[in-house]
């Protein structure tokens, strides 16, 4: 399999609704694995999924999926499978029977269709009395379950997922998660784009970071928080004695703040160099005066690093 | 030759019954639509109420020895060609076919559609059928039992006018402009919904061509469907005061001229629907 083949790519695209700027000058390469889009409304995510479905057309530039071009839609939605976040449903139908009429137009057997339709509505855990009963009875969480039922049941190589979480209650959205990272595990391209940065942030290979139609960062979360250099990194270190070691670390340079942590078993360190911070931190356990128990980054997740980027609350994006 | 060999084969290799298959998944649920649900009401009345008024005469102004069955064929032409034509298919087919491309975008379920494995061009096609199913059924049943309860009251000589007499030819006729009013006006309609959110206003502006369309010179008078079938009428309606308005008078053209004009018209018209609807963003929020 090549790469063309293998990826979602955004070659120089931008979109333009009118006089409106959609996203400029898009240029992405998103392997398979789960990838978060994460930016503020408005600033282009679902222009972004829109743009890799077809629902919208790029200004300019190109968009292949798999080297797919949605206009070939008998293949292309064989391979895709996208969740948009509109909800609402054609009128009338049950659950189960609108996972079902979306699986008849594959042309598949009404048993095939059938057993793939219920298998679908086990994975996102409805219940079997639910789906058959009218869409229009259902809450909000039912609704965004049987919309992702629909988008996963012909087993699609890409799945893209717009604010996927919305009205899902914590355990439902504790069993979505699992569902995409196993998903991504098995090789498919997950697109998520959600404002529940924390939760998203654990089952994501990666993150795209796009504001005002304009794509900030790309990468996976580590990568993308190291290439944060302007902005003191936050490190937790967990040792026996966090005091002494807060001492040390003020007596360096590049330390720009040394804080307890309420427990009192450890110390919040930011730094300007990590580098240069993980060699003084050896000289000290190699010294035997404090003794470090873990060392693990306190800020390297996407709301942190939304936050550095873009400047604006994470949680509200 | 060989591109023409090269195109066959090309064709050939398409996916034709699975195309086939959800053509009729994607007709069967719009057909549904059309004729089974509370909102299709009013598109019943429009097709059945002069059905209504020909029954209630019946019931009520029974033919006696006075009855003339050409007046009768009087007024039914000038059932089709003044009520049919211009009124009732006309606005059925606004509500049946703007609401098939136009209605799911209002209810904001097209992108499910669209994010089938389903060519935009199938879609559009197959509920262009659904839509010329739907009125044709209506508007050719309503006309039919227009056509039945008009001489039904005449007894024997009725029956034999309906059967055997002028009257099966004057049926064919209305039933043939009643396919062709349904598919014309509909794929017009599906068109303005197409393109503009609230295709009202091209509904109207079309009806006021329509209209004024007899003034006009020839050419233009090709850019319309209600001069097309003024040609199949079997009776002529003399065109008299406020009628008048309602009537199209035209240059006199074969029966044949006039339907293949009409079939190519409807043609142009889908393939350009076609071209639309390959273009076609979802943008809810605006529309």
């Amino acid at each position: 399999m090549n790469a063309a083949t293998d990826t979602i790519r955004f070659e120089n695209v931008s979109k333009f609704y009118g006089e409106v700027l959609g996203v400029n000058r898009i240029t992405l390469r998103l392997e398979p694995g789960v990838t978060t889009l994460v930016g503020p409304n408005g600033s282009g995510k679902t222009t972004l999924m829109n743009l890799m479905t077809g629902l919208v057309q790029p200004s300019r530039g190109e968009v292949s999926v798999l080297g797919l071009k949605p206009s070939n839609a008998t293949e292309f939605f064989c391979n895709v499978g996208y969740c948009a976040q509109f909800d609402s449903f054609p009128r009338g139908l049950t659950g189960f029977q609108f996972v079902l009429d979306s699986l008849m137009l594959f042309g598949m057997s009404d048993e095939d269709a059938h057993g793939l339709a219920v298998e679908a509505l086990e994975r996102v855990q409805l219940d079997a009395a639910a789906a058959h009963r009218k869409i229009a009875g259902y809450s909000k969480g039912m609704r965004q379950k049987v919309r992702l039922a629909q988008a996963v049941a012909h087993h699609p190589r890409v799945l893209v997922l717009d604010e996927p979480l919305n009205g899902l209650d914590p355990m439902a959205r504790a069993e979505s998660l699992a569902l995409f990272q196993e998903l991504g595990r098995q090789g498919m391209h997950v697109v998520i784009s959600s404002h529940i940065l924390d939760e998203v942030d654990r089952v994501s290979d990666r993150v795209v970071l796009i504001t005002g139609g304009y794509l900030i960062a790309q990468g996976n979360i580590h990568e993308v928080r190291q290439e944060v250099r302007d902005k003191p990194m936050q490190l937790l270190v967990r040792c026996d004695s966090p005091e002494l070691l807060a001492s040390k670390m003020f007596a360096v340079n590049h330390c720009v703040e040394a804080r307890l942590h309420a427990d009192g078993r450890g110390v919040f360190v930011r730094t300007g160099d990590v580098d240069q911070f993980y060699r003084i931190l050896n000289e000290i356990a190699v010294e035997g005066l404090v003794k470090i128990e873990a060392v693990a980054p306190f800020d390297d997740n996407a709301n942190a690093i939304y936050q550095y980027l873009i400047g604006s609350e994470g949680g509200t994006v | 030759m060989t591109e023409f060999v090269a195109t066959i084969g090309n064709l050939r290799q398409q996916p034709w019954s699975l195309w086939w298959v959800q053509f009729r998944r994607f007709a069967r649920i719009e057909i549904r639509r059309n004729l089974f649900t509370r909102r299709a009401w009013w598109i019943y009345f429009l097709a059945f109420v002069p059905a209504l008024i020909i029954l209630v005469h019946l019931l009520v102004d029974a033919h006696r020895g006075n009855a003339d069955v050409s007046e009768d064929t009087q007024v039914l032409a000038g059932i089709v060609q003044l009520y049919y034509v211009r009124l009732g298919i006309f606005f059925g087919c606004l509500g049946i076919f703007s609401r098939l491309i136009r209605g799911e975008m209002i209810e904001r379920s097209l992108h499910y559609y669209l994010l089938s494995p389903v060519r935009r061009e199938l879609i559009l096609l197959s509920k262009f059928f659904a839509g010329a199913v739907s009125s044709v059924v209506l508007f050719g049943g309503a006309v039919l039992l227009d056509f039945v309860l008009m001489y039904v009251g005449y007894g024997a000589a009725g029956r034999d006018y309906m059967m055997h007499g002028q009257g099966f030819g004057q049926i064919e006729a209305y039933l043939l402009i009643t396919v062709l009013a349904c598919l014309g006006y509909g794929s017009i309609f599906l068109l303005l919904s197409l393109i503009f959110r609230n295709p009202m206003p091209g509904a109207l502006l079309l009806w006021g061509w329509e209209a004024i369309n007899p003034v006009m010179p020839s050419l233009l008078q090709k850019l319309s469907v209600a001069s097309y079938l003024r040609h199949l009428m079997p009776v002529s309606v003399p065109a008299e005061g406020i009628f008048a308005l309602l009537t199209v008078e035209t240059e006199p053209v074969s029966a044949w001229v006039a339907v293949l004009g009409l079939l190519v018209l409807i043609a142009l018209v889908l393939v350009y629907t076609c071209y639309r609807m390959r273009r076609l963003e979802i943008r809810y929020m605006t529309d």
